[in-house]
């Protein structure tokens, strides 16, 4: 490949930079969003171009099998995981990105010391390469256990081991002490191997006592560290590029962390170390919350509340992923608006599992994104509806969340006030606790239905019975 | 020293410009937002293409090689999965 003189390539790079920032700024809007993930990608290949007319580039057979195999992989989970997944798939990429991070930021570190291309093994270099070990260690292996609670592989409960915070302290400081070492002496790469080692461990021991309602937070936490570990690798080669594409999505990940936390009321330090979510409301607390007032109807007599509606709302939760009702449920949104009523969804920040899930999923089920409402927009909205149909949520409809009450763990979260429509139907399979853990005075409110079933089969159900 | 100035620099500036663009995006796009800038995050591929490439030890090939494979199926699997989900959103107009 004929080779480019360095301020070219940092040219070019700049070009890239500039990509990664349109693409970034056309995702403000649907119709421009998929154009901006072009420029992206089209930011990302020129890098790569550009990148291989590197002199000391001499084989280009290593690279070929690991773009190939990688390429490989990632197409094949894009393409064949169900959108229900999503949070799933963008926590293994993740993974992927902090783990490649960390050890190339090794590699570059025994490179150094073989008396390779690094000018110096200076400060800039040991701090930065500190900070990617650290960052991508932890974001890898925390990709890896979120994946593991969002695909059911590791209970979603949250897992308290006793001691924990104790442990975590401890890992903490290893990890620090062992930078430190670096730092002042480089010349062994082992502290940054054990570095590594240590992170990773850590990374496992922060997510696993997070319950699996938390997981928007945690995944967008941990896709803000693997792009700070892809900025520490920019600072160890300093490359501009680097620096910037990976503050850039730092910068993502943190504003989409505090939207997250804000969205629930809660600080990120409770999220992350509060374990809630890890006990369930007994039976017996359940029975003085519903004391024999829950009502349930049938899917006929829901249908026919429906008929006489002029104004339904949706309000779906996790429960419509897992039973895959979106296309059933666009079904049943057509067949009322042929009868002139008004559908419309309300979509509450953390419904799902990740932040704005649920819009994709109903979006998968063609239902038209100005449909979609924010929660602020749709609230003042509910008195003058006849009809809220909840598929699948429960801790973003439980009023309990209005008290003050310190030990209510969803205490203060802003909710979905679907308990102000003239009657609330709550598809639901059980009256088991969402992830909260806690009962939810709703279901047995005077306005409310239960209507027992699975979402998919309950909205086939009262599309059947509509007809009929 | 000056080289790192320079690099804290560019960090902080484009810390700025990622709060600014960021902010823009409504909900209703975050799960591809997140994976699109989950994408862009394996721009450490660019890293990784030079120490593979360069063989200066066996171990340093090796390290180089998995972190290309790691950095690749995070570049393209990002890419194509925020695609997919992109193209599912339609408005009112697309629907006839």
């Amino acid at each position: 490949m004929p080779e480019l003189q360095a301020e070219w390539i940092d040219l070019f790079y700049l070009v890239a930079a500039v990509l990664f920032i349109l693409a970034l700024k056309d995702m403000s809007h649907p119709r421009t969003a998929v154009r901006g993930n072009l420029l992206g990608s089209s930011g990302m290949l020129l890098a790569i171009i550009v990148t291989l007319t590197d002199h000391r580039i001499i084989s280009f057979e290593v690279i070929i099998a690991g773009v190939v195999v990688g390429a490989l992989i990632g197409a094949f989970m894009a393409y064949r995981a169900p959108l229900t997944a999503m949070p799933q798939v963008v926590a293994v990429f993740n993974g992927f990105g902090g783990g490649a991070s960390a050890l190339a930021v090794g590699a570059a570190l025994e490179e150094a010391l073989k008396g390779g291309f690094v000018e110096a093994v200076d400060f800039q270099f040991t701090i930065a390469a500190v900070a990617s070990g650290l960052i991508g260690g932890v974001s890898m292996t925390g990709s890896a256990i979120a994946f593991g609670k969002l695909q059911g592989l590791v209970t979603e409960r949250p897992i308290l081991l006793p001691g924990r915070h104790f442990l975590n302290a401890t890992l903490f400081t290893v990890c620090v002490a062992l930078g430190v070492w670096l730092i002042a002496d480089s010349d062994p790469s082992l502290p940054f191997w054990l570095l590594v080692a240590f992170a990773a461990a850590l990374g496992i021991m922060l997510v696993i006592p997070i319950g699996g309602a938390d997981m928007p937070v945690v995944i967008s936490l941990l896709n803000a560290y693997s792009g700070l570990a892809a900025a520490g690798h920019g600072w160890v080669l300093n490359n501009s590029v680097l620096i910037i594409a990976g503050s850039l999505v730092g910068a993502a990940g943190f504003i989409l962390t505090a939207l997250m936390s804000q969205a629930m009321n809660r600080s990120l330090p409770n999220i992350m170390f509060a374990g809630v979510g890890a006990e369930v409301a007994s039976d017996e607390d359940s029975d003085d919350v519903y004391a024999g007032r829950v009502k349930s109807a049938s899917a006929d007599e829901v249908a026919m509340l429906l008929d006489g509606a002029r104004r339904v709302v949706v309000a779906p939760g996790y429960g419509l992923a897992v039973a895959q009702a979106q296309y059933a449920i666009h079904d049943l949104m057509d067949l009322l608006e042929e009868r002139g009523v008004e559908v419309e969804f309300a979509i509450h920040p953390v419904a799902g599992r990740m932040p704005g899930h649920m819009n994709v999923l109903l979006a998968e089920a063609d239902i038209p994104y100005e449909q979609l409402r924010e929660m602020d927009e749709i609230n003042p909205t509910f008195r003058q509806t006849d009809v809220v149909l909840v598929f699948g949520a429960n801790d973003v409809v439980n009023p309990m969340a209005r008290e003050a009450d310190p030990s209510i763990p969803i205490a203060g979260m802003p909710i979905l006030d679907v308990d102000q429509a003239r009657t609330v139907v709550i598809v639901k399979r059980s009256m088991s606790p969402g992830f909260a853990g806690i009962p939810n005075p709703l279901f047995a409110a005077d306005n409310t239905l239960m209507l027992f079933a699975d979402a998919r089969v309950a909205a086939n159900e009262l599309t059947a019975a509509l007809r009929g | 020293m000056e080289v790192f100035v320079a690099a804290l620099t560019i960090f902080v500036l484009a810390l700025f410009v990622g709060y600014e663009v960021i902010t823009k995006v409504p909900p209703l796009l975050h799960t591809p937002l997140m994976s699109g800038a989950n994408a862009i995050s394996g721009i450490t591929l660019v890293g990784t293409l030079v120490t593979a490439g360069a063989q200066l030890t066996v171990f340093t090939t090796i390290l180089g090689v998995v972190a290309v494979a790691m950095a690749t199926a995070n570049v393209v699997g990002g890419f194509l999965v925020t695609h997919r989900m992109l193209s599912m959103f339609r408005d009112r107009g697309d629907r006839a």
